[in-house]
């Protein structure tokens, strides 16, 4: 008896401490309220099934737990049952893996009006470059990383020259206009992991990776490092402040461009 | 090829067989150390791989207190912290679960249950352990080494693996963890090479490859997976020692390491990325497969009732095995890869969930109906079920591409893998080693202690895991020394972090119940008999318990039927041994 | 990693075909207390030292074609400059085949109970096989004293790489050959030595294979092989 108890109890309270538990997600802020939307269908299918299954063995201990006398059923197989469940099984499979694939699509479709904005992660601090006048990045090279060029920008490519630098800082993004965040790694592995905003990528060196979101809301969101990166790896931090597009604006003309940087011969430091 | 003769009334063959050369042990050493007995290397690996994989435990026990504890216990330093979770992954993922399902249960159960005198090649089977040893040493040695172990993380990735920002990065702790994992692949493939042989070649007359137990299939198709597999994490080793030591480019891209230029350039992170998880995925089923395996024969023994399904179950045993070989980047989803992949991978990934739930329902199924004795072994099978199918049903969040984004290198993913390749095997071996010691000693496990260990051991494990997927799905990252202040590490989620400690260390210190009731039944464990548990498979006919060198005594068995004859309508008995022959001759046109 | 898929689905096939014949659709329960129909199936008449390394050359099968799929990853990436491949690597090349050659004639004499010939062969295959490897150090210190050194470009890194790892393989089929070879040397039967000699000629076979396949890779062949694959795909 006490192993059904303990069964059931298993399988209501899991559905307990998932209707009552106070850790749930961050208050997202982009426009990837469709991947919420995905594991929210992935929870109910699966939710389902496991209950259905804990509180099935809990009753056939409850029914056919060894009593004296008894005998069990003799019963090789039921290809009509098996059928059935493999069906219904496929089609919940179905109902989880099309809607997945379908937002994956939009994640790896990038709208053409996005911005470009690059992200440059090192042992272990995280720097941006954004697009100057010309509303193009310089080409970089890992190869031409020095003191005074931290990010490898290649000197040589005028488009280069007016990208604004942001050398562990913090960085601003507009509210309701897409961004692609090209992401870029001079040494190890890292990961750009922003909780609130859902997506994340990898930063692969010598590799650029990306992914592209839409802030939807405005405020201070934490940056994490989400790819083991050395000792240092709980420590890389930074801020991503989405802003109205006054503020945004007046924020980025306090930036450096690289020109300005390689002038002044020193890196700015964090505004 | 196969005549199925018309009369089923056709005379037995006579029983001779060609029998194996033996060799024949003089000395205590040859019978007890240098054995070529495979019941003898099944121990020996056993013992080993338990032994290590306390080691890992404790080094469990020491990340958990960091976690629950931050600041409080000032020697588990950044440095030591990750060669701990490095050290404790690797051991319990290759030198504990896979040297435990293969070269012991498999070493143990393939020639008893196929009534085989041995495995076919002994002495490669004896070197094979040997081998082993060695690289278990080897892995330990990390931890006396200049620098310590490698603290790169289970996974290895390159280029930290190999640069001075990462404990062992530069010192030895990386090159004796890729040595031996070289020694490892060497040693467990001339134990592979027997495992799979024996099942083509060392069966008893008459089992032909549908009346095996479903361990056999299970320990058989996980080794050939595991004999292809485990190339790929060898080639990579090769490849990471070699850029390591000779300062090749394979894995290593232009790199500015603080600052400074590195000699490295061209190579790609990622291409390791594809070998360590070509090898990592089937991995994940070398595991479960022999649990799957072991598991149906738990629960039809102890629920006195056949498999349900059984071809069903072999089937989905072999699909799953193929399929695992064409999953691998759904490791790889947010790694920078091409994201088209994930198209194909989440399509592959998520097929696989079909088979495993068939294999699901065919347990609950063979319950329904059945006489449960709800003995330990069976208990353990429940708690298997109950976080397999947690587990599983975890996995299709983490495969589903676009849902891996946000939970992917959270504690989501920690919680699910220790759930499905975790806990659930480890359900499963505690089961078979209290299902198959009383073979092994000829003694019963004590009852009593045993209940206590497996209720603490489910239950806490389960509160171990199932709320840290919510830490997950709040943003926590995995790999963190210490998350600090942060908008994922509210106050309540240290709470549960030290909950979750609290329960750890629970879990942890149960085992020590589980180790003295093994040691203290060696004695005084109440007498097994031949067959305690009234099974019908091969080894627990063997006409001395425990089986000697050569398992059978004169003959070797002959088999007239499945493994899963419970429960037949109209026998005396509710279980009808393999090597009986039917008296009546007549075959059961019962059921469906 | 394609390479490595195409190599699996041909193991594939050949465990389906395998499969295919031991009646995976059978119902096991129906079937009580026959042995008979079934003993005939349960092992193949063929030696189990046989299966056993035809397994073991899938594994080393399987370790090769992922150290080419790494190779053709590689290649792919930018700083790839291919090795000039010594010409002494054509000696070799004739060295291992005439190994190979020699060891499916000392086969033959085995059979034949030929006891002389047989000796003969299979010293020369022994002694072709070392020169084999002679070579193959030869053409390390050549390409070495030319400049190419390992760690300079990656073709050099798996130049040096593989055909290390394939003269190991080679160097640990010697010992077995070597040993065959001394008992035969010492009298033993044609018919005793028999098997030993047929896996050392399965096993010769295929390291000769494998050693053309990785020939004709950085001879640049396969490379053309694969673009013109490429080119029929798209």
């Amino acid at each position: 008896m006490a192993v059904v108890v303990i069964l059931a109890l298993v399988a209501v309270a899991s559905v307990l401490f998932h209707l009552l538990s106070p850790w749930w997600w961050t208050p997202i802020a982009s426009n990837w309220q469709y991947i919420d939307n995905t594991i929210i269908i992935t929870f109910w299918i699966t939710g389902f099934v496991f209950v259905a299954v804990v509180l099935f063995v809990a009753y056939c201990v409850l029914r056919f737990r060894h009593r004296p006398g008894t005998r069990a059923d003799y019963e090789p197989e039921n290809r009509k049952l098996e059928f059935w469940l493999a069906t219904v099984t496929t089609i919940g499979v179905v109902a989880m893996l099309a809607p997945g694939l379908f937002v994956w699509d939009r994640f790896v479709t990038v709208p053409d009006d996005a911005t470009e904005v690059e992200v440059v992660g090192q042992q272990w601090l995280w720097s941006y470059r954004l697009p100057g006048a010309n509303g193009k990045l310089g080409t970089s090279e890992t190869r031409d990383v020095t003191a005074e060029n931290p990010l490898g920008v290649n000197k040589n490519d005028p488009a280069g020259l007016d990208d604004i630098i942001i050398q562990g800082g913090e960085l601003h993004l507009p509210i309701g206009k897409p961004v692609k965040m090209l992401l870029r790694s001079i040494d190890v592995l890292h990961d750009f992991y922003v909780p609130e905003f859902r997506a994340k990528m990898d930063m692969v060196p010598g590799m650029v990776t990306y992914f592209w979101i839409t802030p939807t809301r405005t405020g201070t969101f934490e940056v994490l490092c989400a790819e083991l990166c050395g000792v240092g790896h709980p420590q890389m931090r930074g801020t991503v402040i989405v802003d109205n597009e006054a503020d945004y604006q007046t924020w980025l003309e306090q930036q450096q461009t690289f020109t300005q940087m390689m002038a002044s011969g020193e890196t700015p430091t964090a505004n | 090829m196969v005549n199925i003769p018309s009369s089923i009334n056709d005379p037995i063959p006579p029983a001779e067989v060609e029998d194996v050369e033996l060799y024949h042990p003089h000395s205590w050493w040859t019978t007890y150390v240098f054995s070529q007995d495979a019941k003898v290397i099944a121990i020996q690996y056993s013992l080993t791989a338990i032994a290590i994989g306390l080691v890992a435990l404790v080094l469990s026990w020491l990340m958990r207190l960091q976690l629950g504890f931050p600041g409080v216990f000032t020697f588990i330093d950044a440095d030591r912290y990750y060669q701990f979770i490095t050290m404790h992954g690797m051991i319990m993922v290759i030198y504990l679960l896979t040297a435990l399902f293969l070269g012991g249960f498999g070493n143990y159960l393939i020639p008893l249950m196929l009534g085989a005198r041995d495995m076919v090649f002994p002495y490669a089977n004896m070197l094979s352990y040997w081998i082993y040893l060695l690289a278990v040493l080897v892995l330990v040695a990390g931890f006396f080494a200049p620098g310590g172990p490698t603290g790169a993380g289970w996974t290895l990735y390159p280029p930290q693996a190999v640069l001075s920002g990462t404990p062992g990065g530069q010192d030895w702790g990386i090159i004796l963890m890729l040595s031996s994992l070289i020694l490892f692949i060497i040693g467990f493939t001339m134990g592979g090479l027997n495992y799979v042989v024996t099942v083509l070649q060392g069966r008893a007359r008459g089992m032909t490859l549908m009346r095996m137990p479903l361990t056999i299939w299970g320990i058989f198709t996980a080794t050939v997976m595991a004999l292809l597999a485990f190339p790929a994490l060898f080639v990579a080793s090769v490849m990471m020692l070699f850029d390591r030591v000779l300062g090749t480019s394979f894995f290593m891209p232009a790199i500015a390491e603080m600052g400074a230029q590195l000699q490295y350039g061209g190579g790609s992170p990622i291409l390791f990325q594809h070998l360590f998880w070509f090898f990592g995925h089937p991995e994940v089923y070398i595991v479960a497969l022999p649990a799957f395996g072991i598991v149906s024969d738990l629960i039809s023994v102890h629920a006195r009732k056949n498999i349900f399904g059984y071809r069903m179950m072999v089937w989905a045993i072999v699909v799953i095995g193929a399929l695992s070989f064409v999953v691998w980047a759904h490791h790889m989803y947010v790694s920078g890869m091409n994201p088209n992949f994930g198209f194909f991978f989440a399509t592959t990934t998520l097929i696989i969930a079909v088979p495993t739930a068939i294999k699901v329902y065919n347990w609950v199924l063979t319950l329904w109906r059945g006489d449960i004795h709800l003995t330990i072994p069976m208990l353990f099978a429940l708690g298997f079920i109950v976080t397999f199918v947690n587990g599983g049903l975890t996995g299709l969040f983490l495969g589903n591409v676009v849902v891996d984004v946000p939970l992917s290198d959270t504690m989501f993913v920690v919680a699910h893998f220790h759930m499905v390749m975790g806990v659930a095997p480890i359900m499963v071996i505690f089961g078979a080693i209290y299902h198959w010691y009383p073979k092994i000693t000829g003694r019963m496990l004590d009852e009593t202690m045993g209940r206590v260990h497996f209720w603490v051991t489910f239950l806490g494990a389960y509160l171990i895991f199932f709320p840290m997927h919510y830490l997950g799905l709040l943003g926590a990252p995995r790999r963190y020394h210490e998350i600090g202040e942060s908008v994922v590490n509210p106050p309540s989620a240290h709470d549960l972090n030290v909950f979750i400690t609290v329960m750890a260390l629970i879990v942890g210190a149960a085992q020590i119940l589980f180790l003295f009731n093994a040691a203290w039944s060696l004695r005084r464990g109440k007498d097994a008999g031949g067959n305690p548990w009234r099974a019908t498979t091969l080894e627990w006919q063997t006409p001395t318990t425990p089986p000697p060198h050569g398992n059978f005594g004169k003959e070797l068995p002959v088999v007239y039927r499945w493994a899963y004859d419970y429960s037949v309508p109209g026998a005396p008995e509710d279980f009808i041994p393999q090597n009986e022959p039917d008296p009546e001759h007549r075959s059961r046109e019962h059921a469906t | 990693m394609s390479v490595i898929l195409i190599f699996l689905a041909g193991l594939a096939s050949i465990i389906i075909w395998w499969m295919a014949q031991q009646r995976l659709t059978s119902k096991p329960w129906l079937e009580a207390g026959r042995a008979s129909e079934i003993s005939a199936i349960t092992r193949s008449p063929l030696p189990t030292a046989k299966i056993g390394l035809g397994v073991f050359l899938a594994v080393v099968g399987a370790l090769f074609t992922l150290f080419i799929s790494a190779y053709f990853m590689r290649m792919g990436l930018q700083d790839w400059w291919a090795i000039p491949l010594p010409s002494v690597l054509w000696a070799n090349t004739a060295a291992l085949v005439i190994s190979s050659v020699a060891l499916e004639k000392a086969k033959s004499s085995a059979l034949q109970n030929d006891a002389s010939t047989m000796k003969l062969a299979l010293l020369i295959s022994f002694a072709t096989a070392i020169g084999f490897l002679l070579g193959q150090a030869f053409a390390w210190r050549e390409l070495v004293s030319a400049g190419y050194v390992l760690a300079d470009n990656p073709a050099n890194s798996f130049f040096y790489m593989i055909t290390g790892m394939h003269g190991l393989h080679i160097l640990g089929g010697l010992l077995v050959l070597g040993r065959t070879t001394l008992r035969v040397w010492q009298n033993e039967t044609p018919g005793h030595a028999q098997l030993s000699i047929d896996l050392c000629a399965m096993y010769w076979h295929f390291m000769l294979i494998v050693w053309l396949i990785i020939f004709a890779l950085f001879a640049g062949w396969a490379n053309d092989f694969v673009e013109i694959c490429r080119q029929l795909l798209s």
